[in-house]
């Protein structure tokens, strides 16, 4: 491996790093907010890219259809909810439920943007309610059950998701005409405009996320809820929006990645999962409430994988995943206490 | 009939029917055998336990590759120097296997198991994905086209070539594992693998290291799964990866969590759903959504959501509420005769059995404990009271554990406790009721307190399953249920501890701690919630235990009660000691008197 190699394979390391940096974060996000490791996080990042993919091709993503089930479904939990005198926060559900999906319609169907930003657009307005629907659906009602049952209500929902992926997108894998067709030459290697634009992206999400949670009250609020969840509800921060929240803004990140990537390397119905499974070893190393620990952990996993595939390329992936082993040790040597578990 | 005598009629009708069923349902039967292994396995783990594993297809996988190997590649009957071919290799590659699945499951468990419970499944994610890469790309277990040619599996001389044959044997192994950890569980072992769900830290305070017990569930559960692969291996007479992927690790687990993953039958009863399910889907629905694929998933996705949001427990209580209406309930285990437990002689009568020197505890910036020294002598009552926040929990769960001081000694019976765990505590003879009641809820009575005896028995995990544990087993349940009877809850023998008040529930912590038979029992607000005449009862058995030589520490807000029983106090305020003294002396103390009256958190009497 000579110098320019090296450099190269850093840049990709870099690039896949930031988008399991984005994935690392929604799963902390997500964890911290809700105790849901979600496991499906990466199928919002097939189904981000390949319903651009469609939507380049002049067709409606079955995406759109799962969005207006999903939508359907949720009015009709709502209404018996409702019946049954629970109180329906139904301002919430008219916002997740009608008009998102209803405006995902509209431009999908009718006014099908042809701009690239109009279609990226187009895309993230199909995808981002998904989280909160899916978040209603499958673990609201679990609301009060263990990390563990939540954790395998997770594995059921990505089977469910990765079975209708395939049945949306069909098993050949799409790719996405890049967001900047830019060549660059940085110190003698050559440097796509594609890789700036995911690293831009990438950077920008993470510094818009942490002035939302530092300098926004919602933000504040949400990190409230995280710390605690009963303080929180006395303090009068409606709780029950947090799941809400953090479940769109964990589908919006993974869209977002998946417009990044789509016009990066081939996506097909069931990538997804291994790019949210690196971004879940990256969490790990941060112990899943960490962000910057988090960061630092995705672009490891990213240059480690990049590397391995220089020098192993069958191995990489058994040696992304075995990464966790030695990070588990590591955690666990600062722990020699029994609690019980939540 | 009983649930015994129904399930032994039910395997002698499959004995008879096996030789006429058709092919077709003795291959399924096969398959519904070999996932219930696994499943039963994973019953154990996430029911049972409290843990979860998504990986068990990868143990299945180092079962069937092991086996495989040995039997086709002439180096592993090299190594044995036996010829290829020869019948002991599938022996030895069944030993092969179960080394393995061992080894990785303990090398797993033992970095994942200190942490918290989601840390064991995220691990299992990746080992059960990067086990299948690494299947798919070595070169000696033939990449992703696998390994073929695997002999027959011969058996005392008998070939179990066909499915109707081989059937037997999984079957056979089947019926026994599940008698064998049907015993394991009905067990002072067992009783303490419940615990680790809900129990960890009790569990470490009657002397149970839950660590090392999760770590042997999961071994066990891993040990199944390279059973079943072994068996596997040789009925599909050809390995490769793809049957050990992660998804097939996640149907294991739909298995156990549909069918009832706190059951070991739910693991049949799912084993057999998912399996008729997946063959029946795997017809229909490509017929149905026009496309060929792995669809299926979609379905049983949407079963376990369904499952586990309306039927958390499974399916099979629903069904077993059923049956059971009309089966008799099993005869009362008679008391029989059995060894008696061993006795630990108490220490001398007003000898100093705990000695607290200058303990703090800093929480940041808060000093909990500020040099706080105590003493409690064997045959007295020493009373540890103070007002709310004053840090009495605090200094309990540091002399019994619990919790590390930051700085002092604690010495338990003359031995230095420093960094010692609460189990090292229970060994060397404390036990101790915690003031948030932490019972087994929808366990008896009897069970619970027979937790409390853990330490005074000594039979293993075989043994237990083995049934060589009954006298040891017989005198533990005498002895829990006489200190059952001395509490006065006799009654309540058999309920559920979750059905008990709560003022209840504390008596039956006092007696499962009774049950270990402690030099020192520590009391946390044992009077809290009971009514007058109870707390007459309670009284008279702490005395009773005072003239037995016991030395009791009790933390407690009812004044009356402890100005009766104690024959020492000891005042906390702010962390620190403000008097020490017989009952008469700490009343007139005016610090005392200040702290419980002048305050402004002061209180009095609930």
């Amino acid at each position: 491996m000579d110098g320019q190699v090296a450099l190269l394979l850093a840049q990709d390391g870099i690039v896949n790093g930031a988008v399991y940096a984005l994935m690392a974060l929604a799963l902390v996000l997500v964890f911290s907010v809700t105790k849901v490791i979600f496991i499906p996080q990466g199928e919002f990042v097939a189904f981000g890219a390949l319903t651009m993919a469609l939507l380049q091709a002049g067709r409606a993503p079955g995406t759109l259809w799962l969005l207006l089930a999903l939508a359907a479904v949720t009015l009709l939990v709502e209404s018996v909810r409702h019946q049954r005198g629970v109180a329906v926060d139904w301002k919430s559900t008219a916002f997740w439920a009608v008009l998102l999906p209803s405006l995902a319609a509209l431009l999908v169907l009718l006014l099908r943007p042809t701009s690239m930003f109009g279609q990226a657009a187009t895309t993230l307005l199909v995808i981002t309610p998904l989280g909160p629907l899916v978040y209603r659906l499958a673990y609201r009602p679990l609301a009060d059950a263990t990390v563990l049952t939540l954790l395998i209500v997770s594995v059921a929902l990505h089977g469910v998701l990765v079975g209708l992926g395939l049945l949306f997108f069909g098993a050949e894998g799409s790719r996405t005409s890049a967001f900047s067709e830019l060549r660059l030459e940085l110190g003698g290697i050559p440097v796509s405009g594609q890789s700036l634009v995911v690293m831009g992206v990438a950077s920008l999400l993470v510094v818009g996320m942490f002035l939302f949670f530092e300098r926004t009250i919602i933000g504040k609020a949400l990190r409230a809820t995280a710390m605690n969840r009963i303080g929180a509800r006395l303090m009068g921060i409606p709780t029950e929006l947090s799941g809400d929240l953090s479940f769109a803004l964990a589908a919006l990140i993974g869209g977002v990645s998946g417009l990044l990537i789509a016009p990066l390397t081939t996506v097909y119905y069931d990538t997804g999962f291994l790019i949210g499974l690196k971004g879940f070893v990256a969490a790990i190393i941060g112990g899943l409430t960490s962000y910057p620990l988090a960061l630092f952990g995705a672009l490891l996993v990213g240059l480690l994988e990049s590397y391995s595939s220089f020098w192993a390329s069958a191995f990489k992936e058994v040696i992304v995943f075995t990464l966790i082993i030695p990070v588990l040790w590591w955690r666990s040597l600062h722990s020699h206490h029994v609690e019980d578990e939540e | 009939m009983t649930k015994r005598q129904l399930t032994l009629l039910a395997v002698a009708l499959l004995l008879v029917a096996w030789g006429f069923l058709p092919e077709f349902t003795i291959t399924m039967l096969n398959y519904i055998g070999l996932y219930a292994l696994v499943a039963v396995g994973l019953v154990m783990l996430t029911g049972v336990a409290g843990m979860t594993s998504f990986g068990q297809a990868a143990f299945v996988g180092l079962g069937a590759y092991a086996t495989a190997w040995f039997c086709t590649a002439p180096a592993g009957a090299a190594l044995f120097g036996l010829s290829p071919g020869s019948v002991a290799l599938p022996w030895i590659g069944l030993a092969a296997g179960l080394l393995l699945s061992a080894a990785v499951a303990w090398c797993l468990g033992a970095v994942t198991l200190r942490l918290s419970g989601h840390y064991l499944p995220l691990g299992t994610i990746a080992w059960g994905l990067s086990l299948y890469f690494l299947f798919g790309n070595l070169e000696f277990l033939g990449g992703h086209t696998g390994l073929a040619g695997l002999p027959a599996l011969s058996v005392a001389g008998f070939e179990l070539r066909s499915v109707r044959e081989l059937g037997l044997l999984t079957w056979a192994v089947l019926l026994l594992t599940l008698w064998a950890l049907h015993n394991l569980l009905d067990s002072r072992e067992g009783r303490a693998i419940r615990a680790l769900k809900t129990g960890r830290v009790m569990a470490e305070s009657m002397g149970v290291d839950t660590a090392r017990y999760r770590i042997k569930v999961f071994v066990l559960a891993a040990l199944l799964a390279g059973l079943s692969g072994w068996m596997y291996a040789h009925l599909q007479r050809f390995v490769n990866p793809t049957p050990f992927n992660l998804n097939i690790g996640i149907e294991y687990l739909f298995m156990a969590v549909v069918g009832g993953a706190g059951h070991l039958w739910g693991a049949l009863l799912g084993a057999a759903l998912i399996t008729l399910m997946k063959q029946y889907l795997q017809d229909i629905l490509p017929s149905l959504l026009g496309s060929s694929g792995n669809f299926e998933v979609i379905v049983f996705g949407l079963l376990m959501l369904l499952v586990l949001q309306r039927f958390s427990d499974g399916l099979w209580p629903s069904l077993a509420r059923r049956v059971n209406r009309y089966l008799k309930a099993p005869p009362a285990a008679s008391k029989g005769a059995g060894d008696a437990l061993a006795q630990r002689p108490l220490p001398e009568r007003g000898s100093v059995v705990l000695d607290a020197t200058a303990v703090s505890k800093r929480f940041g910036g808060l000093l909990a404990n500020n040099n706080v020294d105590l003493q409690v002598r064997s045959g007295e009552i020493h009373a540890l009271i103070g007002p709310n926040g004053a840090g009495k929990s605090t200094f309990f769960n540091m002399i019994s554990g619990v919790d590390d001081p930051t700085s002092g000694s604690v010495r338990l019976l003359g031995r230095d406790m420093r960094a010692q765990a609460s189990r090292v505590f229970a060994a060397v003879g404390l036990a101790r009721t915690f003031q948030h009641v932490r019972l087994l809820g929808n366990r008896s009575v009897l069970d619970n307190v027979a937790l409390g005896a853990h330490l005074r028995g000594h039979s293993g995990w075989i043994a237990s399953m083995l049934r060589l544990d009954r006298a040891e087993e017989a005198a533990l349940m005498r002895e829990a249920t006489r200190q059952i009877e001395r509490c006065g809850l006799a009654p309540q023998l058999h309920e559920t501890a979750a059905s008990l008040a709560l003022g209840q529930q504390r008596i039956v912590e006092i007696a499962r701690a009774l049950a270990a038979r402690p030099s020192v029992l520590l009391l946390d607000e044992p009077a809290a919630g009971l009514p007058y005449m109870e707390k007459q009862a309670l009284a008279r058995l702490l005395s009773q235990l005072r003239e037995e030589g016991m030395a009791i520490l009790v933390v407690e807000h009812d004044m009356e009660f402890v100005m009766n029983i104690a024959d020492r106090i000891t005042v906390l305020e702010f962390g620190q000691v403000i008097a020490r003294g017989t009952p008469a002396e700490v009343q007139v103390n005016p610090k005392v008197l200040a702290a419980y009256l002048g305050g402004a958190d002061g209180e009095v009497t609930p």
